[in-house]
This record gives C-alpha cells, sequence and structure tokens, in this order.
C-alpha cells in the first residue's frame, strides 16, 4: 500500500475528487495548507500600498492507495491538476506498513 | 420657530419634535462609536481584533461618564478667557427639563446627550493610529486626559461660545471639533510610540473586510445623527444637512473607486468604505452652509487628496498611522473646514456671518483657515500633555515586542476573538 499526498490548487479539488471517484477511488483526507515554492504569489493593494504575499493557500489530498491502483490515481490527479502554470502543486509518494478499518478490526489491503 | 407640536415649559417654549429628533439624532451618533470599532477592526491582525474594538468600547463608558461629570458643564457652561467653561453644571446640577440656553425649543439635557456621543467618538478615532502596539492601559489613560485637555476646550472654543465661535468661524458638525483634532492627534500619538514592529517588512492588511463596510455603513448611517442633528431642530436646516451629508458621502465613494480604478487597475471594497467616511469627515463642518451642489465638489475632491496623503506622503515620510487616522480624518477634516469656507451662504444658514470664497468674499475663508491653525495647536499640544500623564502612570506606552508578536488579544486581554478557526471553541 502507498501513501500519495499531493498538493493542489484549492480550485483543482472538485474536480480532482470526480476524478477519483470515476475510478472508484473514493477515501481520501483533504487540509486546508498554506505554502510556497517556485510560484512567487500574488500581489494586493490596501489603500494604495501593494503588498507580495509570497504564502499562498493550497490544498493537502492524502490518498492510501492499493499498489496495483497506483498509476492510475497518479494519472487522473496529473490529468485533473496540471495547468501548465507554475504552481500546479506536487504528489510525494510513500510506503504505508499497515492500514486498519476501525468499525470492523480489518486489516491490510481489504481495509483501504 | 416654533412649528406644531410646540409646548410651554416654565414660561419657555418647547417642541417636541425638536426633541424627538435630537434624541434619535444622540442614538444614531452613538451607534457611530461601535460602527467605527468595526471599520478599525476589520482592518487590523486578527490576533489584534478585541485590542482594537474595546478600545472603542472603553471609551463609550469613560466619556459618558466624565460628560456627566464634568465634560458638559466644561464645555458649554459659562466662560473663561475664551478657553474654556466652568463648574456650574458639575455632576448635571441644573441641567434639566427647561430649554435652552444652546438650543430654543429642546431641554438642556437633551442638548447635553447629543453633545456627550460627539465627545464618545472624538477620542475612538484617534485609537486607529496605534493600533496592534500600544498598551491598553496607557490608551485608556490617555484618551481621558485628551478628552479634558483638548475635546472641551475645543467644543467650548468652537460651539460654547468661546475663542472661535467669537472669532467667526464656523463648523457645522464637528471638522475642528472631531476630525482635524483627533486626526492630528492621531499623528502626534503615532510618531511617539512608533512604528509596529515589523512596519515595512510583512505585510499587515484587513483581516475581515466585510467587517469594515459593516462599520463604515453604521457610520454613514449614523453620520445623518451627527450632521442633520446638529441642526438642532427638526426644520429646513436638518434636511438640507442630510443632503449634503449624503451627496458628499456618495461623491468620495465613487471618486476613490475611480482612483484605484486608474491607479490599481481594480475598484476595492476597503477603498470604497475608506472614501465614503472621508466623504463624511468632509462634509461634516459645512453640512449645515454649504449648497447641495457644493458638496458633490466636497465628496468628490476629498478622495483624491487624501490618497495623495496615504500613498504618497506617508510611505515617504515613513511614519506608521497604521488605519489613517490621520490621512482620513485629520486631512479630511482640514479640507472639509477649508472647503466651508469656500462655499458656505449666509442665505443657508445665518450663523455664516459671510459667504465662501467661491461667492467673491474672504472673510470667512481665511477665519477657518485661522480656525483650523489654532485646533492644530492646541491638539498637538494637549496630545503631548495627555501623552506625559500616560507615560507617568504606564511606565511604557507599546507593550512588549513579544507582545506584539502573540497579538494583543491574548496579551491585554486573555480572550481569543475567533476560537473556532483553531477548533478550540
Amino acid at each position: 500500500m502507498k501513501k500519495i499526498e499531493t498538493i493542489i490548487r484549492p480550485e483543482k479539488l472538485e474536480v480532482i475528487k470526480e476524478a477519483l471517484n470515476r475510478i472508484q477511488v473514493r477515501g481520501m483526507t483533504i487540509v486546508p495548507v498554506m505554502g510556497c515554492g517556485n510560484q512567487l504569489g500574488w500581489t494586493e493593494s490596501v489603500r494604495g500600498s501593494d503588498t507580495l504575499l509570497t504564502v499562498l493557500p493550497k490544498i493537502l489530498l492524502i490518498l492510501i492507495i492499493t499498489d496495483e491502483k497506483i498509476d492510475e490515481t497518479i494519472a487522473a490527479i496529473i490529468n485533473e491538476a496540471q495547468t501548465g502554470e507554475v504552481g500546479d502543486g506536487k504528489i510525494f509518494i510513500s510506503e504505508i506498513t499497515e492500514c486498519i478499518r476501525i468499525r470492523t478490526g480489518e486489516r491490510g489491503e481489504g481495509a483501504v | 420657530m416654533i412649528g406644531c407640536g410646540g409646548f410651554l415649559f416654565g414660561g419657555k417654549r418647547m417642541n417636541s419634535a425638536d426633541i424627538v429628533w435630537i434624541l434619535v439624532s444622540s442614538a444614531l451618533v452613538l451607534v457611530m462609536t461601535p460602527g467605527l470599532a468595526f471599520f478599525y477592526g476589520g482592518m487590523v491582525k486578527r490576533k489584534n481584533v478585541i485590542n482594537t474594538m474595546m478600545a472603542c468600547v472603553f471609551i463609550m463608558g469613560m466619556a459618558s461618564i466624565m460628560w456627566v461629570l464634568f465634560g458638559y458643564s466644561l464645555s458649554f457652561s459659562g466662560d473663561i478667557a475664551g478657553l474654556i467653561g466652568n463648574f456650574n453644571w458639575f455632576g448635571l446640577n441644573g441641567v434639566g427639563g427647561t430649554p435652552g440656553p444652546w438650543l430654543p425649543t429642546v431641554p438642556n439635557l437633551a442638548f447635553a446627550i447629543f453633545q456627550m456621543m460627539f465627545a464618545i467618538i472624538t477620542p475612538a478615532l484617534i485609537t486607529g493610529s496605534v493600533v496592534e502596539r500600544m498598551r491598553f492601559s496607557s490608551l485608556a489613560i490617555f484618551t481621558t486626559v485628551w478628552s479634558v485637555v483638548v475635546y472641551y476646550p475645543l467644543a467650548h472654543m468652537v460651539w460654547g461660545g468661546g475663542l472661535l465661535a467669537q472669532l467667526g468661524a464656523i463648523d457645522f458638525a464637528g471638522g475642528n471639533v472631531v476630525h482635524i483634532s483627533s486626526g492630528v492627534s492621531a499623528l502626534v500619538v503615532a510618531l511617539v510610540i512608533g512604528k509596529r514592529k515589523h512596519h515595512g517588512k510583512i505585510t499587515y492588511h484587513p483581516h475581515n473586510i466585510p467587517f469594515v463596510f459593516l462599520g463604515a455603513a453604521l457610520l454613514w448611517f449614523g453620520w445623518f445623527g451627527f450632521n442633520a442633528g446638529s441642526a438642532g431642530a427638526a426644520n429646513e436646516l436638518a434636511v438640507h444637512a442630510f443632503m449634503t451629508t449624503n451627496t458628499s458621502c456618495a461623491a468620495a465613494l465613487l471618486s476613490w473607486m475611480l482612483i484605484e480604478k486608474i491607479h490599481n487597475g481594480k475598484p476595492t471594497l476597503v477603498g470604497a468604505s475608506t472614501g465614503l467616511v472621508i466623504g463624511l469627515v468632509a462634509i461634516t463642518p459645512g453640512a449645515g452652509f454649504v449648497p447641495i451642489w457644493a458638496s458633490i465638489i466636497i465628496g468628490a475632491l476629498v478622495s483624491p487628496i487624501c490618497y495623495f496623503f496615504i500613498t504618497v506622503v506617508k510611505p515617504k515620510l515613513g511614519y506608521d498611522d497604521s488605519l489613517d487616522a490621520f490621512g482620513c480624518h485629520g486631512i479630511g477634516g482640514i479640507w472639509g473646514s477649508i472647503a466651508t469656507g469656500i462655499f458656505a451662504l449666509t442665505s443657508i444658514n445665518g450663523v455664516a456671518k459671510w459667504n465662501g470664497l467661491a461667492f467673491g468674499e474672504t472673510a470667512l475663508f481665511w477665519r477657518q483657515l485661522v480656525a483650523v491653525g489654532i485646533t492644530i495647536i492646541i491638539s498637538v499640544a494637549g496630545t503631548f500633555i495627555a501623552l506625559a500623564v500616560a507615560k507617568l502612570f504606564t511606565r511604557s506606552l507599546r507593550v512588549p515586542l513579544s507582545s506584539e508578536d502573540i497579538g494583543l488579544d491574548i496579551a491585554e486581554h486573555g480572550e481569543n476573538a475567533y476560537p473556532s478557526y483553531l477548533g478550540l471553541d
């Protein structure tokens, strides 16, 4: 099993969720975050004085995926999240050693 | 002028309609101070919103009590050297249902009530320049002393028959007494206290822009009492002042939006809210003196003037008048007083002894300039005195730098404005 953590633009959340639903990935954790990277931010003007805001709002999407669905999931995410502009985000993949369903006590891939 | 609803009280004529209008206006002016609390509160960082609003709330309490005890008396009873009144009406002794001496058809107590609301909002306006860093106890002492050494003398000089009234300068609802005094004092305090810790390095921007507009809307609503109520009666002058007030406000709002569109490409809600407030400030001294067409000009011009001060002069000189108390109320009030000297007509209000500059007369105009100058001098001097007293009792006027970082809501009040934001409710 793998954990996918992906930083995406907030406005992409709905379309990505729908795309993941279509490939039967229904469980996810959504975390609003702030972050910075290569995207330079945007200028806000308050009473005539400009300030550059470089820490931007993003969404952190956390998914636990069985090994055989990984490629499909990543393709779905990239397909919807990509705009071609700096700031599209990143995907990080790590190994998960165990997954447990609290309701039934099930363990392993069946619990994902 | 009696009109219907008149009745005799102790041999003097009173008018029910006038009493109603004065009381309603009083309530309208009162709501301006909580409105100001929202206007300012929305513009500070989330972690300082309670502290910013508390300044207004405290003053609502303190200024009310002081007014009852000796404020009304010092402002409006008797005269000492044209500068201040006396203590004859201490504790509102002798101030009751009898009409006059200031408004002929309304009880003295009603006039005291109306004026009290002005004594409340004026010190509250100053607080905008020192948000996010001034110690609350210092601010409390400062505004208390300032009321006595600046506000009561100015109210006396302009409305209580003192020096500036004798000079022949005019100020319908408080351009000098309220806006120039608080605006200039705000600048002095901001310079003495110093800048916010990270000023110029991090962004200080509004945390709740809907609050800013909510505050501006309450100010707009209340200002009808501020200006139209200053006619002192339910009469044609009150109606006239109501319209000049709204017109100047609207012109300034549009003017600011236009400036932003040209300068930045996009009009903002903070900008529109700021514009409308300064439009109201600018018409305050002239609401019952200038023709309605002039209020369009006054409002349209106050926005570029204040915008220039806030965006060019302030950054160039580098002072941290955080919420532009000077840039808006000070400069707006000065422009308003000068504009009154340009556009006033004796035919609108006989209290004006001469017409304005636009009608070919100079007698009023230079008197307005003198009045502005005297107001500035008194404000600056009184502010230094009030700050000295505050410093004496509280040692440091600023909070420690660590408090600035965690926020004054926690540091000074132990209160978290939006606990649900952190899942803590």
